[in-house]
């Protein structure tokens, strides 16, 4: 790998004035990366700033910042770069950066790649597409302004000249850097060339070659590898362990304690063993003897009768509009339900690992697959007392995020162990410690009440959450905003919130709360349309025409993706069969706006996934394949995840692999017709937004088909098969 | 440790291992071929598939040892330059999202379409069943495998 471009003195040429976008959003200053400011020739190769690099030989580099993890942002990043500098991306290399705070943000999350990086990126491209029409106006001593850029070329069509993008570069870097309000910007859908399009992720060759590429492919000389035990029950700490014994095993070069530290995130308590191979590892662990320290009791059953017992207390206003209590005793009909979701695990198919490399001069480095690098850094540099530039973080490809990595407590293991037995190391989680050291999507109870007029219409919501924490803090993950749909757009609402204390670790999991929630609130408005005798899509296009206060979302976008999955799936139109059923829902999160309609197929309480309709405004679409990548893809998350639980039992996970834990198989998997709204909005992103409507649109059709409300989950609590 | 002669994608390999190392790991940690992935450990999730007489199996749970003398195919074998059908399908329908899995499906969809050259949805569901793929893209799998066996049947013809 090429390195990333160096800082460079700042002399004039390479300030840019502190601009201001069309969008308002500031470029530079207040510590933000300024995407244009190197504009130089080292050694022949230009490099007008962070993300582009052109070489003599017409050989185009684009950095992507963030790290992949199948959301596909290594391939959209570049795209949205190419579109502005007007090249073929045929002629496009794509490096990974590494972690370097000049890039600001690199971290996936909240599904803000996309829309932090439009400005960025874009002003990268058509900054260095600037600075060459300037070159070839310059070179011919014509205004800049009757030359254009398309396919790595400049041409000037009075005269008919055309000069390679190449061949331009010792002059482009003699120029100064354009202002960014004097840059012309893609911004809607009609402006572009390659966004939009269908384009193969740029790693593919590698994946389908089996070359190295995730984290845990990393080979350093002289390295080992390394397993690290810790209590299957949350907090436990070694009070001692049989580590001579295991030193003397076949393969084993070290083993060790580790005391670890009170950070719940960060280094905790174990045995490091270290072999020539993890298999040598993993074996000595099995002979492993540990006293713990423990006094964790944590049981599901124990949660439940919790939550039982907080269902009559009236808990914590959180948000409250009009008069519940009145609409509810007006209203002609009162529906009443509740739902419950269990907790989840992120299982990746890639378990934690990190390679780390300590070197006597004090520097680290690693090779990580982590979701938020800088908070790993940080860490590190907390629990080994080194400063944080002394630590150098690679960006390895990740086999699968969703949250679970931006915990990254495996490189602060990594780290302890490699310095440690001064040796570089790899540290692999077996696929059990994966699954019993997760920071788990908390469950939780709904107590829903609703109340209709007599036209059918929702007055009233009354909402009663009990959810995970104590002393009116939710737990990592547990919480539920009471601006969130459908606040405002019913004129009585009111959300309470009561806690279930729990000492089990948790976390974001992709789409946090709203994956979760989501399914609760588009399965309960299901029950109150069809109480209500109305229409499941009508009743919901009816919430969206009215507003009595803030609603947090376009409700125009939000009915324009339901009419259209509706209408794609001949929602009132189209008979299905009596072992078949229809369902639909919505859900707004992250920007961007989805509904599905689903089409299941039922025996008895088997039921299969048929096929699913799905309409998406998430603004103008970057990379098509990678857009509907996520809504295929995030279809069969949110229908897998609804068919799973972790349960906690003496202060420890029950499940501990995919034999237990049983994520949906090819056959479960439903055909996908995928339709987008490409609005001139600014991109949201899409990693997560497609979970949350996937399992209440599987719900409703199962009801539809059926008879059976879904009020429980995983499906078999629900007496439904997959 | 026992000394065993592999025959990996054409090449023999002497490896020093425990009696009881899975391929996997000889694989891995022995040779280096890191393109076979460990997920499960337990032979349910797939990831670990290699091709052993050209019949997809799951190799953290196979002795190296047992291999001797077989024909063992890794992702790394089965075409280099990427230009195996199932290789090409799966770029052109851009079927990998984080990517992990998809050796195993790779290998299991070219074992496949060499004993069923026109597969239906259901001979691939079944087939490809044994191999999990938390990012879901069981949809593009589906079509993947379908233009592969026509890129194969084309490439038939012009032979």
């Amino acid at each position: 790998m090429k390195p990333v471009p160096q800082p460079t003195s700042m002399d004039r040429r390479s300030f840019l004035k502190v601009s201001m976008l069309a969008s308002g959003a500031l470029i530079v200053g207040c510590g933000r990366f300024d995407p244009v400011q190197a504009n130089e020739v080292q050694g022949g190769t230009w490099i007008p700033n962070l993300y582009v690099r052109i070489d003599t030989d017409g050989k185009i580099t684009i950095v992507s910042k963030n790290p992949e993890a199948g959301q596909g942002v290594k391939t959209a990043f570049p795209m949205v770069v190419a579109e502005c500098l007007n090249v073929d991306w045929k002629t496009v290399s794509v490096e990974q950066a590494p972690l370097d705070d000049r890039y600001g943000r690199q971290a996936i999350g909240g599904s803000r790649g996309t829309p932090d990086g439009w400005d960025d990126l874009r002003v990268a491209g058509a900054a260095a597409c600037h600075l060459l029409v300037a070159a070839a106006a310059k070179e011919w001593g014509v205004s800049p302004d009757d030359c254009s850029a398309e396919n790595g070329t400049v041409g000037h069509k009075a005269s008919g000249r055309s000069a390679r993008y190449e061949t331009l570069l010792e002059t482009a870097a003699g120029l100064p850097v354009p202002d960014v309000p004097d840059l012309k910007l893609k911004s809607r859908p009609a402006d572009f060339s390659l966004l939009g399009t269908f384009v193969p992720g740029v790693d593919n060759h590698k994946i389908l070659t089996g070359q190295p590429l995730f984290g845990c492919d990393t080979r350093l000389e002289g390295m080992l590898y390394a397993v690290f035990a810790k209590c299957p029950i949350f907090e436990g700490k070694v009070r001692s362990a049989n580590v001579e014994e295991i030193r003397n095993l076949p393969g084993v070069t070290h083993a060790f304690v580790v005391e670890g530290t009170d950070d719940l995130r960060g280094l905790r308590s174990g045995v490091a063993i270290v072999a020539n191979t993890w298999w040598e590892a993993n074996s000595a662990r099995k002979r492993l003897r540990v006293d713990w320290d423990t006094n964790q009791s944590d049981s599901s059953v124990d949660y439940e009768k919790q939550a039982e017992e907080l269902r009559a207390e009236t808990g914590e206003t959180l948000g409250t509009a009009g008069d519940v209590d009145k609409a509810l005793g007006s209203a002609s009909q009162v529906v009443e339900a509740s739902y419950y979701y269990p907790f989840v695990s992120h299982a990746n198919m890639e378990p934690q690992n990190c390679t780390a490399l300590y070197r006597e001069s004090g520097e680290i480095e690693f090779w990580a697959p982590t979701q938020n690098p800088k908070s790993g850094r940080q860490l590190i540099a907390k629990t080994l007392g080194i400063p944080e530039d002394r630590i150098h973080v690679n960006l390895m490809r990740i086999g699968g995020g969703f949250g679970r990595r931006l915990r990254s407590e495996f490189m602060a293991e990594a780290a302890w162990i490699s310095r440690e037995i001064r040796r570089p190391v790899q540290l692999q989680w077996s696929r059990e410690d994966d699954m019993r050291h997760d920071y788990y999507r908390p469950a939780a109870w709904h107590h829903f009440k609703a109340g209709v007029d007599d036209s059918g219409r929702m007055i009233a919501f009354d909402h009663h959450f009990i959810t995970f924490g104590a002393d009116g803090k939710t737990v990592n993950g547990a919480n539920l905003s009471p601006k969130h749909y459908p606040a405002g757009l019913v004129p009585n609402f009111r959300l309470r919130q009561s806690l279930v204390e729990s000492n089990v670790p948790t976390g974001p999991w992709r789409s946090p709360g709203h994956s979760a929630y989501g399914w609760a609130y588009q399965s309960f408005f299901d029950e109150v349309a069809l109480a209500a005798e109305r229409d499941p899509l009508k009743f919901r296009l009816d919430l969206l025409s009215r507003y009595f206060g803030d609603v947090q979302m376009d409700r125009q976008r939000a009915s324009n993706v339901l009419k259209l999955a509706a209408e794609k799936a001949g929602w009132g139109s189209r008979k299905v069969g009596d072992d078949r059923g229809l369902g639909i829902a919505f859900h707004y999160d992250h920007g961007a706006y989805v509904a599905y309609v689903v089409e299941v197929v039922a025996d008895g309480s088997s039921v299969k996934v048929d096929k699913v309709f799905a309409a998406v405004d998430c603004g103008p679409v970057i990379n098509l394949s990678g857009a509907k990548n996520q809504v295929e893809g995030g279809i069969v998350d949110g229908l897998s995840t609804a068919n799973l639980e972790i349960t906690f039992a003496n202060g420890a996970a029950q499940q501990s692999n995919f034999s237990d834990y049983e994520l949906l198989r090819i056959g479960q998997a439903p055909e996908v017709e995928c339709h987008f709204i490409q609005s001139d909005n600014s991109p949201s992103g899409l990693g997560e937004p497609p979970i949350a409507p996937a399992a209440p649109a599987v719900c409703n059709a199962i009801f539809a088909a059926t008879g059976t409300r879904v009020r429980k989950l995983p499906f078999s609590r629900s007496g439904i098969s997959l | 440790m026992s000394n065993v002669t592999l025959k990996i994608n054409g090449e023999a390999y002497a490896v020093d291992a425990p009696s009881d190392m899975p391929l996997l790991w000889a694989l891995r940690d022995k040779l280096n071929l890191t393109g076979t992935k460990y997920s499960c450990g337990i032979g349910t999730c797939g990831s670990c598939t290699v091709l052993v007489n050209g019949v997809p199996m799951r190799s953290c749970v196979m002795p190296a040892i047992s291999m001797a003398g077989m024909e063992i195919t890794t992702i790394e074998g089965l075409d280099p330059a990427g230009e195996h059908p199932v290789q090409k399908a799966w770029n052109d329908e851009d079927v990998p999202q984080c990517g992990y899995c998809q050796a195993g499906q790779i290998l299991t969809a070219s074992a496949l379409l060499e004993q069923n050259p026109n597969p239906s949805n259901e001979d691939i569901d079944s087939a490809m069943a044994g191999v999990l793929c938390r990012c879901g893209t069981y949809h593009r799998i589906r079509k993947a495998i379908k233009r592969a066996a026509n890129y194969a049947a084309e490439a038939g013809g012009e032979s």
